[in-house]
């Protein structure tokens, strides 16, 4: 190691405000921020900013203030724009791994092979979330994906996951990927859902019926078959206690399988830090425990978007919103809008939980400490 | 059933049809029958025939009087569950949202197809449309048998 690199190492790198994470909630919290004139450091582990809405080509739902009716693909690139514009007070740093959080803020990164310390005075922890997997025979084969693979092969680098394709899940994620990979001109032969009923919205599930694909509920995945890769797999009939019943197994030939059974919050940071945690099921998980302020139980570290609980990208967009306010307005660096910001950020995150599907959100938040953005 | 594979029945797709003395104009058809967080098709009327309450879950109402069938929702609804009909002598024009590639030419004639994905009979590419404000989804006209009216959603290339 170089001198000039030992210098480095010892050196500590001193920011009010740490923003780990450059999705849609990450990339909000730091336009909020800068909005209020407060400096900040974002820290995004890939190459190019956006979270998952970088391989989103569909247009999303939600109203017109969280983008609705833009595709994923054009949303990250208003977001990253917008904090851009900011080069005076956002420092970005790109393919930056964080890998330590301390209780005296000190944020530890690997950038370029070098760690780097980070001594924060607040955190915003925007991590977003990991797949699900699921377990089944040979569950490990080549060609069996989850649907970020899928999503990421096929929409970031433009390479066809596979020619013959059976989709397990059918939440949205499991229908619009479905929807994807037959306009990528991928052959999928069904979507099967555990359940009784499809998970996802029903418009998503009708776009892909009408292309000719048939949804299975009360089905799943009973094994994988092949050597180098997965050649056919084994589906079998659940009765309404989810057991498997005899008889109702079904081949198909596929060369990919697509596993698209839920998220769940990629919260490692914050349990490393000491972050009261509560499991919470219907938020996907492990969650910590948070206020109306979107303050964990350690003051100062803030949490939003998919790692305080699994919702859709126009809630994170929101929640990054209330995140970032919040944040500085503790650091003492007013936005000039605060009080009129907030209430209407609230308001839209109510509005957005408010239908049948966010149900289940509602619930969630109840059991994690969250009060308010929910009628 | 439409929880269960995604098909509307019967009574749910003629229920978002106005009567067909209403069709000799061209109207949309709203195929929203699920409480989801998401108002574009209303705040993208021009006509404001369109309208969803402050509660953006509720389910759009449509004012056939004041709908001309312009289509400007058909692009604008993220869930491609809206389309334009209007009933031509024994043909119904409809128009409907296309988002794959190859798209069809103009004067083809196409399978048409039900919202099972079964193919129902002919329809005829009367127009392809894309600008930029459709935002790569286009717009396809075609004309099918009337016959086909509370049955025809999309369109599949003859092979």
């Amino acid at each position: 190691m170089s001198k000039y690199s030992l210098i480095k190492v010892k050196y500590m790198i001193k920011k009010d405000l740490v923003i780990i994470g450059g999705g849609p909630a990450g990339l909000c919290a730091a336009k909020m921020v800068a909005e209020a004139n407060q400096s900040c450091m974002l820290i995004d582990r890939n190459q190019i900013l956006g979270g998952q809405l970088i391989k989103q080509t569909h247009m999303f739902f939600g109203s017109e203030k969280q983008y609705a009716k833009t595709r994923g693909i054009d949303i990250a690139e208003k977001l990253v724009e917008d904090v851009k514009k900011y080069s005076d007070l956002i420092d970005i740093w790109e393919d930056t791994t964080v890998v330590g959080l301390y209780q005296d803020k000190v944020v530890t990164v690997l950038k370029n092979e070098r760690y780097v310390k980070i001594q924060a005075k607040a955190i915003i922890i925007a991590t977003g979330a990991s797949e699900k997997v699921l377990a089944f025979e040979n569950n490990d084969l080549p060609g069996i994906y989850g649907a970020g693979a899928v999503q990421t092969l096929m929409n970031v680098y433009g390479v066809k996951p596979g020619h013959k394709i059976v989709m397990v899940g059918s939440g949205n994620i499991g229908l619009i990927v479905s929807y994807q990979l037959m306009q990528a001109g991928v052959n999928v032969l069904s979507i099967i859902e555990a359940s009784p009923k499809i998970g996802g919205y029903k418009v998503h599930a009708s776009k892909v019926r009408r292309l000719g694909v048939n949804i299975e509920t009360s089905c799943t995945i009973k094994k994988a078959i092949g050597h180098e890769n997965v050649k056919k797999i084994e589906t079998i009939k659940l009765d309404e206690n989810w057991k498997e019943i005899e008889g109702t197994e079904k081949e198909y030939e596929v060369d990919a399988v697509c596993i698209a059974v839920g998220l769940t919050p990629l919260t490692n940071l914050l349990s490393m830090i000491g972050c009261q945690m509560k499991y919470v099921s219907e938020l996907g998980g492990l969650v910590p425990i948070i206020n109306e302020n979107h303050e964990t139980s350690i003051e100062n570290i803030y949490v939003c978007g998919d790692a305080s609980g699994i919702e859709e990208a126009s809630s994170a967009i929101v929640e990054g919103y209330l995140a970032g306010l919040h944040a500085c307005k503790k650091l003492g660096k007013f936005h000039p809008k605060n009080d009129e910001l907030m209430n209407e950020y609230h308001q839209q995150l109510t509005n957005l939980r408010n239908g049948p599907f966010g149900e289940k959100i509602r619930i969630g938040l109840k059991k994690q400490g969250v009060c308010k953005d929910v009628s | 059933m439409l929880v269960k594979d995604g098909v509307a029945t019967y009574e749910q797709v003629i229920s978002r049809f106005p009567k067909q003395e209403f069709l000799v104009k061209p109207k949309a058809i709203i195929e929203c029958y699920e409480n989801i967080p998401c108002n574009p098709c209303s705040t993208s009327c021009p006509f404001d025939a369109i309208t969803i309450l402050e509660d953006i879950n509720q389910l759009p109402k449509i004012d056939f009087d004041k709908c001309t069938g312009c289509g400007v929702c058909i692009y604008n609804c993220p869930g491609l569950a809206i389309m334009v009909c209007q009933i031509i002598g024994d043909k119904v024009r409809f128009k409907i949202p296309y988002e794959f590639l190859p798209y069809p030419n103009e004067s083809e004639t196409w399978h048409a197809i039900n919202r099972k994905g079964e193919i129902i009979g002919d329809a005829l590419i009367e127009k392809v449309m894309l600008t930029k404000r459709q935002d790569r989804t286009a717009v396809i006209q075609v004309l099918v048998d009337k016959e086909n009216l509370y049955d025809f959603v999309t369109i599949r290339r003859k092979i």
